[in-house]
């Protein structure tokens, strides 16, 4: 099982980040080898659509479980319907999360926002 | 020259503010009304309100769209060319479909150009509507956006075709409020433009706002200060004295012209003295287009 996490630093005890669409990395953790991977979020500087951007790196991650402490409609849209969970973060650097992810700790997410559409042209 | 010109010769002429509520409305209806035979374009299409003045009859719908994508899934592969290709990221692939987010999408039509399997075809997604009519004298053009839509655009668009295949007329664009790309479409045609200002210093600092939009696009344009309250300083007229900005006219802020105006009705038709006030105006405005 892989578990992916939007995280402002490439180490396990990095901070969470609070924009899923504009976080610089991802952290891809992999249950059966107990191991993270970073990569850079191609979405973070995108002028528009960062959400559906970031939720389609997230899909061909090959990730099975979203942990993130927000999500918008269109990426939360995309995310569903590739059939990725979405739970949702507690306080505390990335790594605890996969602790209590994994430990039945975490809910799932069930409020999602409008997200903050860039203009109009 | 100056004659050709205050003959019947197409002129455009936008009016537009950098904030809501400056009277952006009542100004360029109350000047279509006093420069007959006219046309009144509506361009505020979040929330057009013009025609609650002229009333117009006979008013034609005309649906406006834009061309939308979907990929057949029985063709399409999941190569994710068109994903990659789409730089408003209004494309995402699940694995088994394509998905595509209609209000994102800008309507460009790469995708489909794009896809190497031909799987993608264009379909058209009714945005708004243009609303044409008469009230007298005055051809009143109304644009309205569907509600939940995002971008007014393709509306104005609309409304300029409209306008560029009309005859020889007066033609009055009531812009949306602000200085977005929807103001920058509705004056991008004009061979005018009027800035309504308010005594306000926030209206001032919208003032400033559109006056750096008309210049960047090279326009022609003077200031109508609007609310006019005798003995009181006006922080806009200051403004247009530090800068040599041109003020083509002055509306106080009068009693009676406010009821009249919250009532729904055009001043310049009820009242002899409003008549004259918005002709004066109107004058004026000729007088600038022709030198």
């Amino acid at each position: 099982m892989k578990i992916i996490l939007p995280v402002e630093k490439e180490q396990e005890n990095t901070d969470i980040c609070q924009s899923l669409g504009r976080t610089p990395y991802f952290m891809l953790y992999d249950t059966n080898t107990e191991s993270s991977e970073f990569f850079q979020n191609p979405a973070s500087n995108s002028p528009s659509g960062a959400g559906i951007e970031a939720a389609q790196a997230i899909v061909d991650s090959g990730a099975n479980t979203l942990l993130t402490p927000r999500c918008g409609n269109n990426a939360y849209s995309v995310l569903k319907k590739t059939g990725i969970a979405v739970f949702r973060t507690i306080p505390g650097p990335a790594i605890s999360n996969i602790h209590a992810f994994l430990e039945g700790d975490l809910s799932e997410l069930d409020t999602i926002h409008e997200g903050r559409h860039h203009g109009e042209n | 020259m100056r004659d050709v010109i205050t003959e019947r010769t197409k002129m455009k002429i936008a009016v537009l503010s950098g904030k809501g509520g400056t009277g952006k409305t009542m100004l360029s209806v109350n000047l279509a009304a006093v420069a007959t035979p006219s046309t009144y374009v509506d361009c505020d299409v979040e929330e057009p309100n013009g025609y609650l003045f002229f009333k117009p009859e006979d008013v034609r719908p005309e649906i406006v769209s834009v061309l939308v994508p979907s990929a057949d899934p029985n063709i399409c592969n999941g190569c994710k060319e068109c994903v990659r290709f789409c730089k408003f990221h209004a494309l995402a692939h699940s694995g088994e479909h394509l998905i595509v987010f209609e209000d994102v999408c800008h309507s460009c039509g790469g995708c489909s150009l794009i896809c190497p399997l031909n799987a993608i075809t264009e379909h058209p997604r009714t945005v708004g509507v243009v609303e044409s009519g008469r009230s007298g004298e005055v051809t009143i053009h109304t644009g309205r956006m569907n509600v939940g839509e995002a971008a007014g655009l393709p509306i104005i668009r609309k409304l300029m075709k409209k306008i560029s295949e009309s005859g020889q007329e007066r033609i009055f664009i009531d812009c949306p409020p602000g200085s977005s790309c929807t103001v920058m479409e509705s004056i991008r045609d004009a061979e005018f433009c009027v800035l309504v200002s308010e005594p306000t210093i926030f209206g001032t600092h919208n003032l400033e706002m559109i006056v750096e939009l008309v210049r960047t696009f090279d326009k022609p344009f003077g200031v109508i200060l609007n609310k006019r309250l005798d003995g009181e300083k006006d922080p806009s007229e200051e403004y247009c004295h530090r800068n040599c900005l041109p003020i083509l006219g002055k509306i106080p802020f009068d009693h009676e012209l406010g009821i009249l105006n919250s009532e729904g009705k055009i001043a310049s038709r009820e009242n002899g003295r409003f008549f004259q006030m918005f002709k004066d105006i109107y004058d004026h405005i000729t007088e600038c287009v022709s030198i």
